[in-house]
């Protein structure tokens, strides 16, 4: 077996049974990573050296019987997520030579726990997208390829586009992500692996390039669910430093993994069967119900009544706090200037040259719609239209224990496919973004293929703070797809 | 509600972002493209509705946390990525009041 | 009767809103653990969240919570138990994050008042509108370079009160003791110390003139004005210029001013020219902030007492009213004139407070938090006057020795001898001899020559170094003159 392939539950066995050292593991990415990033450019900094030496540590301290739950485990990071010493971009040009002199909460308890950072992930530019194709440092190229069309590259989605492209492509065992309107659960469905965005307030967000306060969170991908919930175990936790992290305890998620789904109610929203849904799509959601059906959990409609509406709520909401959390790359104290004749210049000409155009059209939207005379119809309209969709899963709750749905409304697409229309590109996020308004947690699992042989996803929504039922749900949508295709590019 | 070039170039200012003329219309058609969509929104009833705050469904009180000093001390860090950096200070363009 | 300025049309009233900037007292920063302290090098008090760097936080300070409270319950006014911190959008070069994070839709104190005293003894109330807590910003430094603003971020994130005002005042002098009895209720929570030099308290002044029964006519602020005086002069001045404005038939537009401290006018600021829109949202990083309501009464229950308590008690306790307000302007002035009256004579101890006491600080240019007797001692010298062991002539020597040496007056009067002599008999036997020394003058009296008298009371004394005690030596005189 490839040392590339292994799961992270594998890989944490034969690192324990001594079948393999960190270092070989860290290594055998390492190759990979210097054979394909060229290609998939998944990587917009690779940290080879420093992931080597943190592999060697970490056999030292599996020798003296210290190792961590994720000791020797490599990963990709998002670079959204503030790394100490190790430039950290956004996919911005703004942040082109930033370098943070502190670590993300997230990354320190990963790193806590033992875990080796090959380098840091190529992302939709300050998260905004969902194909990657706004990153200043490149696109992604999905590893997955159309069956009858091998050379037309394809979107790995986004904002973590690099992260899922990373762990399909087997240049890491897993990967963080972070996910304001759908940007783990798009790319994992795209590039064929799991990924959890789980409730807000879950993983901190100190340290976190901010994209939408109120809508961000931190979450794993990986080729399994089990190995998800092994990384959200140490993502996970209280934070003094975040206002907004939970005072919760965190579950062992990978035992819930093993749950019976037997008895369990699980909800299908009636207004999530769009019209002009591709009935590969469709398919496939029926098979995921009727998978669970057979495990023996019961299928119940539920009805989401302003879920229609989640994604120009959601299209208010961001740009408002993406335009004030974005104040702050000015050219001032960290990151890109341009000179101007005064500081106002200097302001609009840095900002104007840092910043790529969906980045300026969402400021510009963020900022009208913030502005004086506007805030009650948008703002303000939004947020009370975002409380009805957190009431309408609310009461869904009171009925089901989770909730299935197509992740996205189709697999990866390529350049130039949908991509030219801004909100045409935006429907993307149509299933995933009700979960960011509410809060709650959502997992994307890879559940079949489509016709062109391109991974399809299943979603599955929670209730807040229990991802063990998610877990448990998407484990057995898992066990029964016995997802076992490859992309073409992998190393 | 649709922006004319004039709104346009206001929101950039507020929003210190340089458009040239050029980027004016394609932004102008963009952002009126975006708000024509978001319009549907307008339909929802949500009277008597208590505006969502926050990211959780159950947002509940702030944290307080105690009064220590804990951080600070560190102006070589906070100055190490300054694209001006004079001295003991970050530089800008004179500023007139 | 009101005030008015007197112009070409006749009398205008002035109208006088403040909005106090007040930075509370506090060890850290109100979402950053960087320290407050004044005067540090630049950039040393400045923690990445301070700075505004990528994936920084807030993280409120309960004590600035507190402080807030305590100061909204020392204004009389509404504590509200949810408020909200919003953010207020623009772009400043010392202003980190591109926003400042305030309180606007719901501050966490609501409507209060504070009365206030006029120089002809006559008292009026003035509303408070508001407290908020809010984020102060950094400083720039414009004198540094010729092409380029320095900026320190020391004060960025500074806990600040902003405390607004009705427009409730009149003239220039109400305007002045307004925010002299605000700095005075702040002082004595000891939630902002109100030192306006280091820009502890700064002042946005609103100002409008209108005729009297009018309306409000339009209003100009005048920003940042940084002492009291200047504030008086700020009103006088900028109300001048709209009378103006408004008798040459112009029309006053509602703007943004500064106050020129060497020429004693408002100019217009020039970064005006770009119109405001704050875009004000709820910070997302922040869920509300939700207070206690037993937690409020805590604090309550532990406020000091207030300067319009204080001055009450003291006259109760037979103080003149000036007294009482002279010794309650500063709480510590407070402070240690009732160390100095605890269970003594509270006029005596207030006319020593006032007069020897006060004087000798002045001489000595010392401040109350740093006397050069203490209120201790000053107590122990009025004990020694009070059983008679010190004449009020002594006391004052002993008073003076005090302040050179430092010492207590039992000491003072122990070393040099200057206790008072009460024996009957002693002072007898120096009688005696002083009238047997002068028996010409003791004929003279006995005939009929009272005035004499004080001649006998001084040789007496003179004879006794001046320890002699008054009333036993004026007593035994008369009786041996008889
Ligand atoms: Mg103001
Ligand atoms: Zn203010």
């Amino acid at each position: 077996m490839r040392a590339t392939d292994f799961t992270i539950a594998g890989a944490l066995t034969a690192l324990e049974e001594g079948a393999i050292s960190a270092e070989e593991l860290t290594r055998a990415h390492v190759a990979g990573i210097e054979a394909l990033n060229p290609r998939l450019n998944a990587y917009v900094t690779v940290t080879a050296e420093q992931a080597i030496e943190a592999a060697q540590a970490s056999d030292a301290r599996r020798a003296k019987g210290e190792a961590g739950p994720l000791d020797g485990i490599p990963l990709a990071i998002k670079d959204l997520f503030c790394t100490e010493g190790v430039r950290t971009t956004a996919a911005s040009r703004i942040l082109h030579n930033f370098v943070p002199p502190y670590e993300s909460t997230v990354t320190t308890q990963l790193k806590r726990d033992g875990a080796v950072f090959l380098g840091k992930a190529n992302l939709d530019e300050f998260a905004m997208g969902s194909s990657n194709l706004t990153s200043a440092y490149g696109a992604v190229q999905n590893p997955w390829n159309r069956r009858n069309d091998p050379d037309t590259v394809l979107v790995p989605g986004g904002s973590s586009g690099g992260s899922a492209a990373a762990v399909a492509a087997r240049l890491a065992l897993g990967a963080t992500g972070t996910d304001t309107g759908g940007s783990i659960r798009q790319p994992a469905a795209f590039c064929g692996v799991a990924g959890i965005k789980p409730t807000y307030g879950r993983c901190s967000r100190f340290g976190i390039v901010a994209f939408a306060s109120s809508l961000d969170q931190a979450g794993p991908f990986a080729r399994t669910v089990e190995d998800c919930a092994v990384l959200l175990r140490s993502m996970s936790g209280f934070d003094p430093k975040d206002s907004t992290s939970a005072e919760v305890a965190v579950p062992d998620f990978r035992a819930a993994c093993g749950r019976s789904v037997k008895g369990l109610r699980i909800g299908v929203p009636k207004e999530y069967r769009l019209d002009g849904l591709a009935p590969e799509i469709t398919a496939l959601w029926e098979q995921g119900l009727a998978w669970l059906r057979d495990a023996g959990a019961e299928i119940v409609e539920i009805s989401l009544p302003h879920a229609q509406y989640a994604l120009p709520t959601y299209y208010i909401v961001a740009p408002a706090e993406a335009s004030s959390n974005l104040a702050r790359y000015d050219g001032v104290r960290f990151g890109l200037r341009e000179d101007g004749r005064d500081l106002k210049d200097l302001y609009e000409k840095t900002r104007a040259a840092g910043f790529g155009a969906e980045v300026k059209r969402r400021i510009m939207i963020g900022t009208y719609v913030l502005s004086a005379g506007y805030y009650d119809a948008y703002y303000l309209k939004a947020q009370k239209i975002r409380a009805l969709i957190a009431r309408d899963f609310t009461e869904a709750y009171q009925k089901v224990d989770a909730i299935v749905t197509p992740a996205t409304p189709s697999a990866a697409f390529a350049e130039g496919e949908n991509t030219d229309d801004p909100v045409t590109m935006y429907l993307n996020d149509i299933f995933t973004v009700t979960a960011n308004l509410a809060g709650l947690p959502g997992l994307s699992v890879p559940a079949g293929l489509d016709a062109q042989g391109l991974p399809l996803g299943l979603q599955v929504l929670g209730r807040s703070f229990d991802e063990e039922t998610v877990f448990a749900v998407g484990s057995a949508i898992e066990r029964a797809a016995a997802f076992t295709a490859r992309p073409r590019v992998m190393a | 509600m649709s922006l004319d070039t004039a709104t346009v170039r206001r929101v950039a200012s507020l929003a210190r972002l340089h458009v040239d003329d050029a980027e004016v219309a394609k932004l102008q058609a963009e952002l009126n493209g975006i708000l024509g969509w978001i319009e549907q929104l307008q339909a929802v009833n949500t009277d008597g509705v208590e505006p969502m705050a926050g990211g959780a469904v159950t947002s509940g009180a702030m944290r307080l946390r105690e009064d220590v000093i804990t951080d600070g001390g560190i102006p070589e860090k906070v100055l190490a990525n300054a694209p001006d950096r004079e001295g003991e200070y970050f530089g800008v363009p004179k500023v007139v009041e | 009767m009101s005030y008015t300025i007197e112009g070409e049309t006749g009398p205008w009233e002035i109208v006088v809103g403040l909005e106090v900037h007040a930075q509370v007292i506090s060890e850290a920063k109100l979402f950053s653990g960087a320290a407050t302290g004044f005067g540090a090098a630049p950039n040393t008090q400045v923690s990445f969240v301070d700075a505004g760097f990528p994936g920084m936080l807030p993280v409120i300070n309960r004590e600035c919570v507190a402080q807030a409270v305590r100061t909204g319950l020392g204004l009389n006014a509404q504590i509200n138990l949810w408020s909200r911190f919003d953010r207020k959008n623009y772009f400043y070069a010392d202003l980190p994050n591109g926003y400042q994070i305030s309180q606007f839709a719901h501050p966490i104190i609501g409507t209060g008042v504070v009365e206030i005293t006029l120089g002809d003894g006559s008292t009026k109330e003035i509303g408070v509108t508001r407290l908020h807590l809010e984020q102060d910003a950094g400083k720039s430094l414009h004198d540094q370079h010729p092409t380029k603003s320095f900026i320190d971020l020391n004060r960025a994130g500074v806990a600040l009160m902003e405390i607004v005002s009705e427009p409730d005042m009149r003239s220039p002098e109400e305007a002045g003791a307004y925010l002299t009895k605000l700095r005075q209720i702040l002082r004595y929570l000891g939630t902002c110390d109100g030192n306006m030099d280091e820009g502890s308290m700064r002042a946005d002044v609103n100002v409008s003139v209108r005729k009297s029964g009018e309306g409000f006519r339009t209003r100009c602020e005048v920003k940042n004005v940084n002492s009291i005086r200047f504030v008086m002069q700020a009103v006088e001045a900028e109300a001048r210029r709209q009378i103006e404005v408004w008798e040459t038939g112009g029309e006053v537009t509602q703007e943004t001013r500064l106050f020129d401290t060497g020429r004693g006018t408002t100019r217009s600021m020039r970064s005006k020219e770009d119109a405001h829109d704050y875009r004000y949202f709820p910070d997302p990083d922040l869920p509300p902030l939700v207070l206690d309501a037993a937690w409020v009464e805590g604090l309550r229950a532990a406020l000091p007492e207030l300067p319009d308590a204080r001055r009450a008690r003291y006259v109760a306790m037979g103080l003149t009213p000036y007294d009482a307000h002279v010794l309650t302007l500063e709480k510590e002035t407070a402070a240690f004139f009732d160390v100095v009256a605890r269970g003594r004579d509270a006029k005596i101890a207030a006319n020593w407070v006032t007069g020897d006491f006060f004087a000798a600080l002045n001489r000595l240019k010392r401040d109350i938090t740093d006397p050069p007797v203490t209120a201790e001692n000053l107590g122990a010298l009025l004990d020694l006057l009070a059983d008679n062991t010190l004449s009020g002539k002594l006391a004052k020597e002993v008073f003076e020795i005090m302040i050179e040496t430092g010492k207590s007056p039992g000491a003072i009067v122990e070393e040099k001898g200057l206790k008072q002599v009460t024996d009957t008999g002693a002072i007898e036997a120096v009688i005696d001899g002083v009238l047997a020394a002068n028996a010409d003058k003791v004929a003279e009296y006995r005939s009929g020559k009272d005035k004499l008298f004080g001649f006998f009371v001084g040789q007496t004394m003179r004879a006794m170094q001046g320890k002699g005690n008054p009333a036993l030596v004026n007593e035994l005189l008369k009786k041996k003159l008889g």
